[in-house]
């Protein structure tokens, strides 16, 4: 179903982008645990908009976007579809990114019950204290969404992080054209 | 005055079945695997869970419950049960909160290893993000409900096994929830950390204290294998 | 004079209501539990009644009331409260002195239910699913009750309303404070029978159309006196003979149940009417026991010396409860006519007598199964088969369940014989059908009709000439579309218990399939998981649907989760609960495109909405996206 995007001689390299939305970066950190295959993903691969080069935004449409970290507030939401509308493929990676992972903690606790506990009622507050309100900090989703549910989303690469091994399979796979499926040793959600 | 024996196939496979016993149960003698996630081997069925469904004689029968009989043709490694199968694991998913990565039955979760064996990449249903609360009240053991998939293997062993009924279901439908025979927690009841209803429990609902970590992530009882490969390294043996 | 009771049908049924929602003011919770645990002999099997009594009794079934029955029981908490928790009419909490139910379904929706329910509210000045500060009055909606030719309805306590409109409503108010100011009333009365001082508190008959079942002479007892002129195992060959089919909608053949019944070994058979008419839009059942009760009772009759069973259940919906007096006065005169009791009609050793159980607002126990676990005084949860009601049944014994209208047409059938009725109808579908008829027609109410008529026969009866679609057998039956106006109501073709639901072409097709769904949430039992979640997740995809939100994958993923519940649920609510989404994607799909979304993917939750609780917790306004 889909074409191969690499392996043509001289043909440009296939792109990729990443983002860490509400995450911790360890996604990010799992994609650098690759050891010596780094060395072949650079052959694979050019990057592009991504925390590793630092590029910012897209000029062009780009191959393959990892996503990490799921969607806590307008900014995420923001760069999420930015991702979508600039990405082919799009890949929810790690548990964050699926199910909101950590930060979805506070999926079961109203968002005023969850600024005042931490703002207006914390036990360590010294004073009378205050939510946060500077314009420039974005506002919060009622609760922390999954990619998917914001954006479509094309594959899932779980696991919190998922392995090096299997970033570099699910990504080797999407860019040689194939359907990216794990191993039941690379398939965590841990 | 031997009955005459039961034999049934299932997926092409010929088994023979003793009397009395479930689908679910001759298979397993036999070494051929059923996912299955509220059956327990050691409690009565209860068809909670309906992932051991497969086409018995052609119609969708759940194998926990269903005897053996003579003659039955069954389907059960097949595309479309597997599917179905699967979307009720990403059913229970959503249903409740299922943080695998810092959930402590990690590993050692049979509704975890299903999602596995069954190919569920990530559950794709809208999540429902329950509240239901934690009961910590219990020296031993914790409660927590937003990890309860409702299977009732901790009612009947609490019924059955331990002699105790500390478990019972509460509500209907999508609010039906664990309940206890207590009004202030589980710390009320006669529950037992060595009591079997708190060593059934599929996932992370029925946790005891202090016990979580004695064998790390990663060497856990679903990461060295598959769930089922236990019951089809019998069928190994029976071919042999 | 309070004497023990037992289970035993024959004495249990001569218990009245009355007699434990007199107040005894002095005496504290557990006493008075004792009182009602005593009345039913502390017979745990009958734990419905007991809670009912109970719940009528306080007003709700408190914790300190929930430990008596435990102990008075030999019960665990737990287990009562798994039992409690899970029928609609038992509360555990304290609710209103006048429980206003006003029931929910399409219909009631198009006649107006929706301007009732705001009167009320403004009246009361609480919103829907509140109490008034006062503890005087709740206002909740219901699933269907029963009444869908006199909609808008509603129950308030046992009493039933129809056809309200909301200038009844301040009159309906008044009069039910003037009630409770009287000192010496019962806090929570069960049913009130003099509730005719309140406006519109009527049933009216509903049988339009008499066929041959229902005219001619009827006397009370011919079915019974026919079958006592045979061999019980006649009387089966006779319902074999006359291919009679359960009316329920399942169309199990009834003489095969019988049979099976009747050689199945056990210390005791069990005769057993199901009453329990919860499916929307059908109230034939209600017609027959309000209209004939005789004739139904003399078929369970016919049934009991078939099968020599000594006891029958009549297993009566919670919302039918304004019948209980009236069917204990039928049941009192057979008694007293030798019709029921001991030796009957004379005849040495036969033996039956009949109790009635008061179900408890829960549809899922018109499943034969779950109706047996409700029966036995627990929650209605579906059994797994095998083993069959017919060989385990109520009580583990053998059990024959069958529909009122089956009882009905048994008793006539051994009256006229067994030809008479399998020349009604058509060859697999012999005799005649009751049709249970409302929504956009003139004429609403119960039609008998031959098997084979077709839809558009029925729907020139009843007055319908521009039907945009029918509801043929409830939401767990099927959406018919104009081009299948000419198929047959039968067993072979469109199979239904006789819930007719018709809907004109000013009708939103796809936000009726969106109530059923939400019909189904409600009633799931819960046992089984692809019913119980699934069904949410379905009614959650539909209103992505109804709201245009949805997209072409959105559709697909619907419509795939719909067959995994059919075919992975344990019971039949299950089973069918995805069939008004599935069968209008089927029959309507020009109108789920209509309602696509343009977007190639759309979020269930908007931007907006997931944003409001910070804009208004923050009181700035959500940056504009950059392009």
């Amino acid at each position: 179903m889909m074409a191969a995007l690499a392996g043509v001689p001289d043909a440009p390299k296939p792109t990729l982008a990443t983002c860490s939305l509400t995450g911790c970066f360890g996604c990010h950190m799992s994609l650098l645990d690759i050891d010596e295959r780094l060395l072949e993903l650079v052959d694979l691969v050019d990057l592009d908009r991504s925390p590793f080069d630092d590029k910012k935004t897209f000029d062009r449409l780009v191959d393959v976007g990892f996503i990490e970290g799921g969607c806590s507030n307008e900014y995420n939401v923001a760069e999420l579809r930015d991702f979508r509308k600039n990405c082919r493929i799009l890949v929810s990676v790690g548990a964050c990114a699926i199910n909101g992972g950590v930060p979805a903690m506070r999926n079961s606790i109203s968002l005023r019950d969850c600024l005042e506990s931490v703002y207006l009622n914390g036990a360590s507050l010294d004073g009378p204290g205050m939510i946060p309100n500077d314009p420039d900090l974005p506002l919060l989703l009622d609760r922390v969404y999954p990619s998917h549910e914001i954006v479509r989303i094309d594959y899932f690469l779980p696991g919190c992080p998922p392995s090096g091994d299997a970033m570099w399979e699910g990504l080797k796979a999407l860019l040689t054209g194939e359907e990216p499926e794990l191993p039941y040793q690379l398939c965590k959600y841990e | 005055m031997a009955a005459e024996p039961i034999r049934f196939t299932i997926d092409d496979v010929e088994i023979t079945a003793l009397e009395g016993q479930s689908i679910i149960e001759a298979c397993d003698a036999a070494g051929i695997y059923i996912p299955r996630l509220c059956h327990h081997p050691e409690l009565e069925p209860s068809g909670n869970c309906r992932v051991c469904t497969c086409k018995v004689n052609g119609r969708n029968s759940a194998t926990c419950v269903t005897p053996a009989a003579h003659g039955m043709s069954i389907e059960n490694n097949t595309k479309e049960l597997n599917d179905d199968r699967r979307m009720i694991i990403e059913m229970l998913f959503v249903e409740g909160n299922h943080p695998c990565p810092y959930c402590v039955a990690s590993g050692n979760c049979e509704l975890q290893a299903l999602g596995y064996r069954l190919g569920m990449q990530a559950p794709k249903e809208v999540y429902q993000w329950p509240d239901r609360g934690i009961d910590a009240t219990h020296p031993d053991i914790y409660l927590d409900h937003d990890r309860c998939i409702l299977c009732s293997r901790c009612i009947r062993a609490s019924r059955m096994e331990d002699g105790k009924t500390v478990f019972g279901f509460s509500g209907r439908g999508i609010t039906m929830r664990l309940n206890i025979d207590a009004t202030g927690g589980l710390g009320e009841t006669q529950m037992a950390a060595i009591d079997k209803a708190a060593r059934v429990c599929p996932v992370a609902c029925i946790v005891i204290k202090r016990d979580s970590y004695r064998v790390p992530n990663g060497q856990r009882r679903f990461d060295l294998a598959p769930i089922g490969s236990d019951i089809e390294a019998r069928r190994k043996q029976v071919k042999s | 004079m309070r004497e023990a009771k037992s289970s035993d049908s024959r004495n249990s049924d001569q218990y009245h209501w009355k007699r434990v929602t007199r107040p005894h003011r002095h005496l504290t919770t557990a006493t008075e539990v004792k009182r009602v645990i005593d009345l039913f002999g502390g017979d745990r099997s009958r734990l419905l009644d007991i809670a009912e009594a109970v719940q009528h009794r306080f007003g709700s079934i408190s914790d300190e009331a929930v430990k008596a029955l435990a102990d008075g029981l030999g019960m665990h908490a737990v287990e009562v409260e798994d039992m409690v928790s899970f029928y609609a009419f038992l509360d555990r909490e304290p609710r209103g002195r006048f429980r206003v139910r006003l029931s929910k379904t399409p219909i009631s929706l198009m006649k107006g239910a929706g301007d009732v329910a705001r009167a009320f509210e403004s009246a009361l000045a609480i919103s829907i699913g509140s109490t008034t500060p006062d503890g005087k009055f709740t206002l909740e909606w219901t699933s269907d009750i029963g009444m869908a030719d006199q909609e808008p309805a509603a129950l308030i306590n046992r009493m039933v309303l129809t056809e309200l409109t909301p200038a009844d409503v301040p009159d309906i108010i008044a009069s039910l404070r003037h009630r409770s100011n009287k000192g010496d009333e019962p806090p929570f009365p069960l049913h009130p029978v003099d509730g005719s001082m309140l406006p519109k508190a009527v049933v009216k008959p509903s049988l339009v159309k008499a066929g041959p079942l229902l005219s001619g002479p009827l006397g009370r007892d011919d079915g019974l006196r026919a079958a006592l002129s045979m061999e019980p195992g006649e009387v089966v060959a006779v319902i074999t003979a006359s291919k009679l089919r359960g009316r329920g909608g399942a169309g199990f053949p009834t003489g095969m149940k019988w049979r099976l019944t009747a050689k199945a070994v056990g210390s005791d058979h069990y005769v057993v009417c199901n009453a329990d008419e919860g499916e929307p839009g059908t109230f034939k059942d209600r017609v027959l026991l309000s209209e004939f009760p005789d004739l139904v009772i003399d078929g369970m009759t016919v049934a009991g010396y078939a099968l020599g069973a000594k006891h029958g259940l009549i297993y009566l919906r919670g919302e039918y409860a304004y019948l209980w007096d009236m069917l204990q006065d039928v049941l009192a005169n057979r008694r007293s006519a030798g019709l029921l009791g001991t030796n009957i009609l004379g005849r040495k050793g036969f033996d039956f007598d009949i109790r009635i159980q008061l179900g408890a607002g829960a549809y899922i126990c018109g499943e034969e199964s779950s109706l047996l676990e409700s029966l036995e005084g627990k929650r209605g949860t579906p059994r797994d088969r095998p083993p069959f009601p017919t060989e385990r049944g109520y009580l583990h014994q053998p059990t024959a369940i069958d529909n009122v209208e089956t009882f009905a047409c048994a008793a006539r059938i051994l009256a006229q014989g067994a030809a008479w009725f399998s020349g009604l109808g058509t060859a697999e579908s012999t005799g005649t059908k009751l049709m249970s008829v409302a929504g956009d027609c003139s004429r609403p109410g119960v039609y008998e009709v031959p098997f084979g008529i077709t839809v558009n026969e029925l729907l020139d009866m009843v007055g319908a000439p521009d039907a945009a679609f029918v509801q043929i057998g409830g939401p767990s039956g099927q959406s018919v579309a104009p081009k299948d106006f000419g198929r047959r109501i039968a067993y072979e073709d469109l199979s239904t218990g006789g819930s007719t639901m018709i809907f004109g072409p000013t009708r939103d097709i796809l936000d009726i399939a969106l109530q059923f769904a939400a019909f189904f949430v409600d009633e799931s039992c819960g046992w089984c998981a692809p019913c119980r979640v699934g069904t949410t997740l379905l009614k959650q995809g539909m209103e992505k649907i109804v709201a245009g939100r949805a997209t072409l994958d959105d559709l697909k993923a619907t419509e795939a989760l719909g067959h995994t519940v059919a075919r992975m649920s344990r019971c039949g609510l299950g089973q069918m609960a995805p069939n008004p989404i599935l069968s209008t994607m089927r029959n309507f799909p020009e109108l789920y495109e209509a309602r696509l979304s343009p977007e190639p993917f759309s979020p269930r939750v908007s931007l907006e909405d997931a944003l409001r609780a910070a804009v208004l917790i923050q009181g700035r306004a959500s940056v504009p996206e950059e392009a």
